[in-house]
């Protein structure tokens, strides 16, 4: 199978096909169908168990409380396109939030430059994973399983059982007020809070990025095959570098919501939650093994995430049961995807 | 020698892997030995009994699921539910224990390795015939499995005092009256001595190892890649379910909430520090006892120096990626001598 052929397949299964006879087919089979088909259904559903679903604010609020999931998603498309996994995503923004709260209050560093310290630690941990992987040609769910550990490892030796700022610290120990409660803070007029407009902007932008770039081809052409695009004249291991760099930055920033979200950094921030990053990417049609998949899935797959999440919220599900549920739906959405796949052959 | 180095004859009668196998496990050997040394330097007192005991009080529980991981892993796959069905074994069991404190410990037992087997079942049919990634599907059945102990429980913790003493005796008692390698010890090496038994005298063993070999040329020769890939994640659930027992002599509770958390994470590390190819195709009993006997004195080490506990982790996490990285090098060169020569 050459590049060409499977570019183009990509491209299809991306834009859907152009003949009108198969548009509709087109559309049905696309994976990311599945889950706007969801999406609508988890809404319709939603609204009728609970009248409070329907409530913008409530909704938009909502977002704010899993958001770090989104914009690590955003990254993790990248790198299951590549055809690779980053387990350490959640383990990057716990030790970035507990570094920012150790160089802040330990350090007193002021509190700009220690975000500049932050997003800069996170893209490094992120771009270790990358060299790893990439020059040391090692596979990415081993070294991310590594790194899982060691950077959650790095963030307990931090502020160990702790937190920045320590729980015996009085209420002048706080970090400065126009860092935290990020979201609290909306867009004028609107009941839009900020960090889902971070979120939105980096995933259109970034989209733009996978969609119309040559860096973008080249991710899903290392994704289809490695070799192939290699050979072809792509930078396979500055691109694999690149997107374990820009995941990490992602974290990191998602870090940095976290501490300004809860107004404290702990070591164990976000515990769990590549899960659910995961899930976002894969419910959003994106192929495990790689060439294939969508920002725009990912968004989609997000929103239904925190649709069911508010959605059994309002309706007193418990949250492990939840928990039970959201699983349940990843692997459901592959059964699905696979027997559109059979379908379309 | 073993099985690997078996199959590695027949496949590309290279004498080179055969002693690399060999290299890895002298490998693990060498470190330990070497965090003994340092250990006994910086505190002479290290070894004596208890400090023994509770390395070998490590390993059982750690040592029975990474050898079905191990087997996972042989056939390309991965299993990160083994946490959630060790906590659906032990709640379930411990339920019954709670409720009917006559029942026999040995029936429970029995009953915890049949509902992992069939919670590893689920697993291994969605892999084998509906073509679910392994990494996928286990991701959502270790939250589907957790959600289930949840709701089974109501989220009510087993305690102490519902343990039947007898099954906490397991961990505290020998054979013949040996204090320090209690009976969950000799489960473990029953259990890794079955495994090695297995893999090296059937012919479904042999097979896993042709899988992940190169499944397409298994295929050919007419090896059932479906049945044998279902049959390892069955196995791999009912040693978990084993494990929650285990879990529940060891600590004398089960909590939904706690139980089994972020142990796949370990028991796969175990996996890989044993020199499990994470390419899949080969693997040996052996080293990956080797390898939870590894983290158990590990463990044990950092409190003994009195390094707090919060350090343990990234010392797992330094460890699993020396490991990693240790293969891949040494993967790499032995692909350097294969083809270049």
């Amino acid at each position: 199978m050459t590049t060409n052929e499977t570019n183009v397949q990509t491209q299809n299964s991306i834009q859907g096909t152009s003949s009108t006879g198969d548009r509709l087919r087109g559309i049905l089979v696309r994976p990311e169908f599945v889950t706007v088909a969801l999406l609508i259904l988890a809404f319709v559903v939603g609204s009728l168990m609970s009248p409070y679903f329907l409530d913008a604010v409530f909704l938009f609020n909502y977002t704010s409380l899993y958001i770090e999931v989104g914009i690590m998603a955003i990254g993790m498309t990248f790198i299951i396109i590549s055809g690779n996994i980053d387990l350490s995503v959640a383990s990057i923004l716990a030790l970035v939030a507990s570094a920012a709260g150790v160089v802040y209050f330990d350090l007193g560093v002021p509190m700009v430059m220690t975000i500049v310290i932050a997003l800069t630690l996170g893209t490094l941990l992120g771009w270790l994973n990358g060299a790893l992987v990439a020059r040391l040609k090692l596979p990415a769910l081993a070294v991310t399983l590594g790194t899982w550990a060691l950077y959650r490892g790095a963030a307990q030796i931090l502020v160990g059982d702790d937190s920045r700022p320590r729980l015996a610290w009085t209420r002048e120990f706080m970090y400065p007020e126009w860092f935290t409660r990020i979201h609290r803070v909306y867009i004028p007029g609107t009941p839009i809070p900020v960090p889902f407009v971070i979120f939105l902007v980096l995933a259109i932008v970034l989209g733009i990025v996978l969609y119309k770039t040559t860096f973008g081809r080249w991710v899903y052409a290392i994704g289809t095959n490695e070799d192939a695009a290699r050979y072809s004249g792509v930078p396979t291991h500055r691109v694999k570098m690149l997107i374990f760099a820009l995941t990490g930055f992602l974290s990191g920033l998602a870090g940095l919501i976290m501490v300004s979200r809860l107004s404290v950094a702990r070591y164990d921030h976000a515990r769990g939650w590549e899960l659910d990053v995961i899930t976002a990417v894969v419910l959003g049609g994106t192929d495990i093994f790689g060439g294939r998949g969508s920002m725009f899935g990912t968004v989609v797959a997000f929103l239904l995430l925190i649709f069911l999440r508010t959605g059994m919220g309002v309706a007193n599900v418990k949250a492990e049961s939840q928990l039970a549920v959201i699983g349940s739906l990843l692997i459901l959405a592959i059964l699905v995807s696979n027997l559109t796949e059979k379908l379309r052959k | 020698m073993t099985s690997t180095t078996d199959t590695l004859h027949r496949q590309s009668s290279s004498s080179l892997a055969v002693q690399l196998s060999r290299f890895r496990e002298i490998g693990i050997v060498a470190f330990l030995v070497i965090v003994i040394i340092v250990t006994v330097l910086l505190k002479p007192n290290f070894i004596q009994p208890i400090n023994i005991r509770s390395i070998l009080l490590w390993i059982p529980l750690l040592s029975v699921v990474a050898m079905g991981q191990m087997m996972v892993i042989i056939t390309r796959g991965i299993d990160v539910s083994v946490g959630s069905i060790l906590a659906f074994s032990g709640i379930v069991v411990g339920m019954i224990f709670r409720d009917f404190p006559e029942f026999n410990i040995y029936l429970g037992t029995l009953l915890g390795i049949l509902l992992g087997a069939m919670l590893g079942a689920i697993n291994g049919g969605l892999i084998a015939w509906l073509k679910v990634p392994p990494i996928i599907t286990t991701l959502g059945t270790l939250s589907a499995y957790r959600g289930l102990v949840f709701i089974v429980s109501g989220g009510r913790q087993i305690d102490p005092n519902h343990v039947p003493t007898a099954l906490i005796r397991w961990s505290q008692r020998g054979p013949f009256g040996i204090q320090w390698v209690p009976w969950v010890v000799i489960i473990a090496i029953v259990v890794a001595l079955l495994t090695y038994a297995f893999l090296r005298f059937t012919k479904m063993g042999r097979n896993i190892y042709a899988i992940g070999g190169n499944p397409d040329a298994a295929k050919l020769r007419g090896i059932s890649v479906e049945s044998t890939t279902f049959v390892v994640y069955l196995i791999t659930g009912g040693l978990a379910g084993l494990a929650g027992i285990l879990y529940a002599s060891r600590f004398g509770f089960v909590n939904p909430g706690e139980t089994g958390v972020g142990f796949e994470l370990t028991v796969i590390a175990a996996a890989i520090i044993g020199g499990t190819n994470i390419f899949g195709g080969s693997g040996t009993v052996l080293g990956v006892f080797l390898g939870c006997l590894l983290l158990g004195t590990i463990s044990v080490a950092l409190a003994v120096l009195g390094v707090a506990s919060t350090w343990q982790l990234a010392v797992y996490g330094f460890v699993i990626l020396l490991a990693v990285i240790v293969d891949g090098i040494i993967q790499r060169e032995l692909q350097r001598a294969t083809t270049g020569e």
